[in-house]
């Protein structure tokens, strides 16, 4: 533990130079064989690495990456904490992940930068308003912070919304203080890093490009770097997921679609929460650095391009400038698009699968980033006792030929409407 | 900006269509069995490359189409009306 991250070592690196930094993880070779190889070098696949060496002893772990780590959803998403569900499977998984996120700085010895500056949802109809109650109900009966807030206590979280915009008159909001936002690389990295020291392989530039079985059981991966012997092998690749389920003979019950995000250039001090638009799918909150990041809706078509297209960009500035008129001004820095698996229920499985030795985590839909704690130590549970964890029990991909479905929005199997 | 080679008004922008998913998938008999439903309810080939989808053109013809587009490229290949058969398109 001679390298760790300290105040006391930034400031004695201060007086040489800062000579003695190393790399936060090596670059090493792959070996023949892992325990277990989890193929997915973003949040959820390095969370799940950290938890099997640190909570399971499971350190002879690699997890392969076909670029750089962190450069797909977990470098994509827009940062926002939560754990504001209504249905029990989801809200005590994510409200696992809200308390993992609440002592993620400690575990890790990495500043993640968590911020719980509170996520505000705000309604415009009494019809809204009656959902928003009723979830928050649901919240609190489970023990997740959830405060219904007055017009008043709106406008005072929020004085540059538009309180009587003819067509969405703001009524209230529901509060989660607990939620907010933590910054997304950091989260990469300190999880690389943690999982890393612990002696997990992380392999970047390793494509799968197969899966090896051997009957009904799985023996390891095939990668542009050669074959990877495996005891075991976990998948979490969320966008990508029915690409490998494919190369292992599984077709799943999701769709990748894309989902765009932007950020604008650097403002004073605007924003000091997250607040979403109930009348559009809209949700803002602000950077460190001062940039608004914002995004919205899916593109609504399948796709795998990781770039949005402009019916969407107009549609969610449409809905920024009737919340907030006064962004109308603001110019947007950039603007990306990630892919996401979505389900026919709008939730995530972290499950089993029929082959003997193979796990898949996946169909995070827009829930990726909240949950990468969770989902990281949900997955490792899963594949150390080769059974799910109760949290992520009803998470499963059986639950749609069963009729279990979790569908918080209630969409129907329509995943481009979720 | 993706557009769609309507059969009946030309080339029209995306947002004049709706989307409805995967037109590959065919309802199954009413005695095919339960893994048939699930499927046709449920699983997707989800491929990364040509896809066969439908779209509604609401604010034109108002007419379903069964269209050819690609998922990685965002190219958009023939589009149809329903019954017809899709042209074979290029992999």
């Amino acid at each position: 533990m001679n390298d760790r991250y300290s105040g006391w070592r930034l400031f004695a690196e201060a007086f040489r130079g800062n000579s003695g930094w190393k790399p936060a993880w090596r670059k090493p070779e792959p070996k023949p064989r892992y325990d277990v190889v989890i193929i997915g070098g973003g949040g959820h696949g390095l969370a799940t690495a950290h938890y099997l060496a640190s909570v399971h002893g499971i350190a002879n772990v690699a997890v392969v990456e076909k670029g750089p780590i962190g450069l797909g959803n977990g470098g994509r998403n827009t940062t926002i904490v939560r754990s504001n569900y209504m249905l029990p499977s989801n809200t005590r998984f994510y409200e696992k992940s809200l308390k993992l996120w609440e002592g993620l700085e400690q575990d890790l010895n990495y500043n993640v930068m968590m911020s719980q500056r509170g996520v505000l949802n705000i309604f415009h109809s009494d019809a809204e308003r009656d959902f928003a109650v009723r979830r928050g109900n649901s919240m609190r009966l489970q023990g997740v912070d959830a405060v219904l807030l007055d017009r008043d206590g709106v406008r005072a979280m929020l004085p540059m919304v538009a309180m009587d915009n003819p067509m969405f008159p703001i009524l209230g909001g529901l509060l989660q203080p607990r939620g907010g936002t933590a910054r997304h690389d950091a989260v990469i990295w300190g999880f690389a890093r943690a999982a890393d020291r612990r002696g997990v392989d992380i392999l970047e530039h390793c494509e799968v490009t197969g899966v090896r079985r051997d009957g009904g059981k799985v023996v390891g991966v095939e990668t542009t770097r050669g074959f990877i012997g495996a005891g075991k092998v976990g998948v979490a690749v969320a966008g990508n997921t029915s690409r490998l389920a494919a190369m292992a003979g599984l077709t799943l019950p999701v769709e990748t679609h894309l989902l765009q995000a932007f950020v604008s250039e650097a403002i004073k001090p605007y924003i000091d929460c997250v607040a979403t638009f109930g009348a559009g799918h809209f949700y803002i909150s602000q950077s460190d650095k001062g940039g608004l990041v914002f995004g919205g809706n899916l593109d609504g078509y399948n796709s795998y391009s990781q770039r949005g297209n402009l019916p969407l960009v107009e549609h969610l500035m449409g809905a920024a400038v009737a919340m907030m008129p006064s962004l109308s001004r603001l110019r947007v820095l950039r603007q990306w698009a990630g892919v996401m698996d979505m389900t026919m229920d709008g939730s995530p499985f972290i499950c089993k699968t029929t082959v003997s030795g193979l796990y898949f985590n996946g169909g995070w839909c827009y829930g990726g980033f909240k949950a990468t704690p969770a989902s990281g130590w949900c997955f490792a549970h899963t594949i150390a006792m080769d059974e799910p964890h109760p949290l992520n029990a009803d998470l499963t991909l059986d639950r749609f030929r069963e009729g279990r479905l979790i569908d918080e929005r209630g969409a129907g199997p329509s995943p481009w409407a979720q | 900006m993706q557009l769609i080679p309507c059969p009946f008004c030309g080339a029209r922008p995306e947002d004049e269509f709706h989307y409805r998913g995967d037109a590959s998938v065919k309802r199954p008999a009413p005695d095919a069995g339960e893994q048939a439903f699930y499927d046709y309810v449920y699983t997707r080939a989800n491929p990364r490359s040509w896809h066969t989808e439908w779209w509604r053109h609401f604010a034109g013809c108002r007419q379903w189409l069964k269209v050819e587009r690609n998922t990685l490229t965002h190219e958009v290949g023939a589009a149809v009306s329903p019954a017809e058969t899709l042209p074979h398109t290029p992999a």
